[in-house]
């Protein structure tokens, strides 16, 4: 709870201008700042960061490319190498065993001693050999020389056996067998011409395919093996299981050279799978590595471009929210200004046009009004000689009457001409606390009368402005008199003066009367204006407010209803 | 008191003449400033009130005329303008200004101020 206030505290606080100012609603703005701000940030935003983010992915891809070539190349090569040295194992010992086949006659191989005469050679020359046999063909086994028993094992029912029908050599894959331990066996064929055959037959140990294998030194988080074209397990492998086992993988497809494919396993985690199969046997190399492993620095690198990205993306928008929100601000700024602009141009322009039609009326009418005012006058002195005559007490009172009205006439024709007077400005050298001092002596009777204090503090710093005399007399005249008017007697009147920054004075009028409303503060610099019903002709601060804006100056009013108003004219010391 | 009043109005004129009268003093009234100068080539007054807004001759150009032609003479000036009333009477010449339409007896007082013989 807390929390949101301080969140709120500090939007209220970072909150931009032209969000909230009045502006923002008026209807004589020329812009909807929150769309241009949107349009400026999000504008600006597409076209730097969409390409940034093509430029991160296309990098990521290139780089995994890349990655995936080099990590892939040793790999491919190792299995290659492997397949070869597994094909040549095979074919040096197939070899072995066509070219004793040939060279031997039936009777010669027959004999057990001949057999284990040539079964030691092999052993000594080539190694690998478990035993040698010799099989009729009826699927007998004439003569054998090995660690076992096996003379007289009939093995025409044996796969192999009737595979051996239709091929000259054979390689059987890992079984147990009649010795009951996994082994394979390489078996050759020879065709006699009396359309009968024998084959010689040598079983291998799976340990020389697993020692080979091992030869290679793969690291821990690798496996290799070889697998039948089944899927059975030929060798021990070290994470998918012992020989005979199912792999738990799938068999790779046929390929005449060395391939890596990405596999899942049966928990789904990848896998990279690096397989060649041996040409002529039922053999299948298989080399297995995580791929989280593989990639490792992949990875690394894909986080980093993301982390990169992000923090671009993140910096990008916070400098052009910066700078839209400023930017958006400065069009905001400049737009109250042309709208304040506007509104004075405005108000000067009607004060002019109203300055000069009362003008011309005042003359005209201000001529006969002296006549009646002269003529009613006499009338009033003939009277006063004439001694007494019938309803003398009416004429009196009739006169007196006129004299009243042409003296109220008088008052708006002077009013309106002081309004017009905003022509020939006559300038000289002013002491302004000599002015105000000339002007208050206007008022010392009505002060006096009405008990109201009168304080006027200049500061003796102030310097003596150039402005014309007449018409600031009528400025301050016209200030007081309405202050002095606001006023209940025994109020207060206070008057300072001071210098405002290097050019200009001000004087602020403060009195302690009934205050200006707020509805009210914005219309008083109006023409024809007044609160005052009957008694004003709502002319005298609107004539103040074009004087002192001829003048080069500016009024400003504050007011608190019930505690009183301060008006605040601002002068220029050298009118431009 | 030999007051001349000058001002294109007749009707107002001859009015403030006849009231000055009536109070003691001897007044004479022409109605532009080209007669005025030529009155007081003629007569000597101890004061001239002059209507400012004048065809011809204007207030104060016929002030200037005067002022030249009879040193030391003092001058009422009647003006629509005029809202701040003020003497300038420490001078060579010496001015009243008086807001026009004027009550006679403000006329009056300000005649003895410039000329209080």
């Amino acid at each position: 709870m807390q929390a949101m206030v301080r969140m709120r505290e500090l939007w209220d606080r970072l909150r931009p201008m032209f969000l909230t100012g009045e502006a923002a609603t008026a209807a004589n703005q020329l812009f909807n700042y929150r769309k241009i701000w949107m349009l400026t940030a999000f504008g600006t935003a597409l076209v730097t960061i969409i390409p940034l983010l093509i430029l991160a992915v296309f990098n990521y891809n290139q780089y995994q490319t890349a990655l995936g070539a080099e990590i892939n190349y040793p790999f491919t090569r190792l299995v290659s190498n492997t397949r070869r040295q597994l094909r040549s194992f095979l074919e040096d010992h197939k070899a072995a065993l066509s070219f004793i086949v040939q060279d031997k006659s039936q009777a010669e191989l027959r004999d057990p001693k001949q057999l284990r005469r040539i079964f030691a050679n092999l052993k000594n020359t080539f190694g690998g050999f478990v035993d040698l046999g010799l099989i009729d063909s009826e699927g007998v086994q004439k003569s054998y020389a090995g660690p076992y028993d096996l003379t007289g094992r009939d093995y025409h029912e044996e796969r192999w056996f009737k595979d051996m029908a239709t091929t000259g050599v054979y390689v059987s894959d890992v079984f147990t067998g009649f010795r009951h331990a996994p082994h394979f066996v390489i078996a050759v064929k020879r065709e006699l011409e009396d359309g009968s055959f024998f084959i010689l037959r040598s079983s291998f140990d799976v340990g020389l395919f697993a020692g080979l294998i091992a030869s290679i030194d793969v690291k821990p988080t690798s496996d290799a093996f070889v697998i039948n074209t089944e899927g059975v397990l030929q060798t021990p492998s070290r994470h998918h299981g012992d020989v005979l086992a199912k792999l738990d993988l799938p068999v790779p497809p046929p390929a005449e050279h060395s391939e890596v494919i990405e596999v899942p396993d049966l928990r789904g985690e990848k896998f990279f799978m690096g397989y060649a199969y041996i040409e002529n046997s039922p053999f299948v190399f298989v080399l297995v590595k995580g791929k989280d492993a593989m990639l490792g620095n992949l990875s690394t690198m894909g986080n980093g471009i993301i982390g990169f990205s992000v923090g671009s993306v993140l910096y990008i928008m916070t400098v052009i929210l910066a700078v839209a929100t400023y930017l958006v601000n400065k069009i905001y700024e400049a737009d109250l200004r042309r709208a304040a602009t506007l509104h004075n141009v405005e108000h000067t322009n009607r004060m002019a046009s109203i300055g000069r039609l009362a003008a011309g009326v005042a003359h005209e009418i201000n001529n006969p009004l002296a006549i009646i005012n002269e003529k009613a006058g006499f009338m009033s002195d003939l009277m006063a000689t004439a001694g007494d005559f019938p309803k003398r007490d009416k004429f009196v009172s009739c006169i007196d009457s006129v004299l009243r009205s042409v003296e109220r006439c008088s008052a708006i024709t002077h009013r309106l001409l002081g309004f017009a007077r905003h022509i020939d400005v006559k300038l000289e050298s002013i002491h302004l606390d000599e002015l105000i001092g000339e002007v208050l002596e206007f008022l010392g009777k009505e002060a006096q009368y009405r008990n109201i204090a009168v304080s006027v503090q200049a500061d003796p710093e102030l310097p003596p402005i150039e402005s014309d005399r007449g018409q600031l007399q009528q400025v301050f005249l016209n200030i007081v008199n309405n202050a002095f008017a606001a006023m209940n007697d025994g109020g207060r009147l206070e008057i300072i003066l001071k210098p405002q920054q290097a050019d200009r004075v001000a004087v602020t009028i403060s009195d302690t009367g009934c205050g200006i409303p707020k509805e009210n503060l914005e219309k008083i610099f109006d023409p024809f204006f007044s609160t005052k019903k009957e008694k004003g002709t709502g002319l005298g601060l609107s004539i103040t407010y074009g004087i002192v804006q001829k003048l080069g100056g500016k009024i400003d009013v504050r007011s608190q209803v019930g505690h009183g108003t301060s008006f605040t004219v601002i002068l220029p010391v050298v009118r431009a | 008191m030999n007051v001349l009043l000058v001002d294109d109005e007749e009707e107002l004129v001859s009015a403030i003449a006849e009231r000055l009268e009536l109070r003691g003093f001897t007044a004479d009234f022409v109605t532009s400033g080209k007669a005025a100068v030529a009155k007081c080539r003629e007569k000597r007054y101890d004061l001239v009130v002059l209507d400012m807004k004048m065809p011809g001759l204007s207030g104060l150009e016929t002030l200037e005329i005067l002022a030249a032609d009879h040193p030391g003479m003092p001058f009422i000036m009647l003006s629509g303008h005029t809202e701040v009333r003020q003497c300038n009477d420490t001078g060579a010449s010496r001015v009243c200004y008086l807001v026009k339409p004027a009550k006679i007896d403000d006329l009056i007082e300000t005649m003895r101020h410039l000329s209080p013989a």
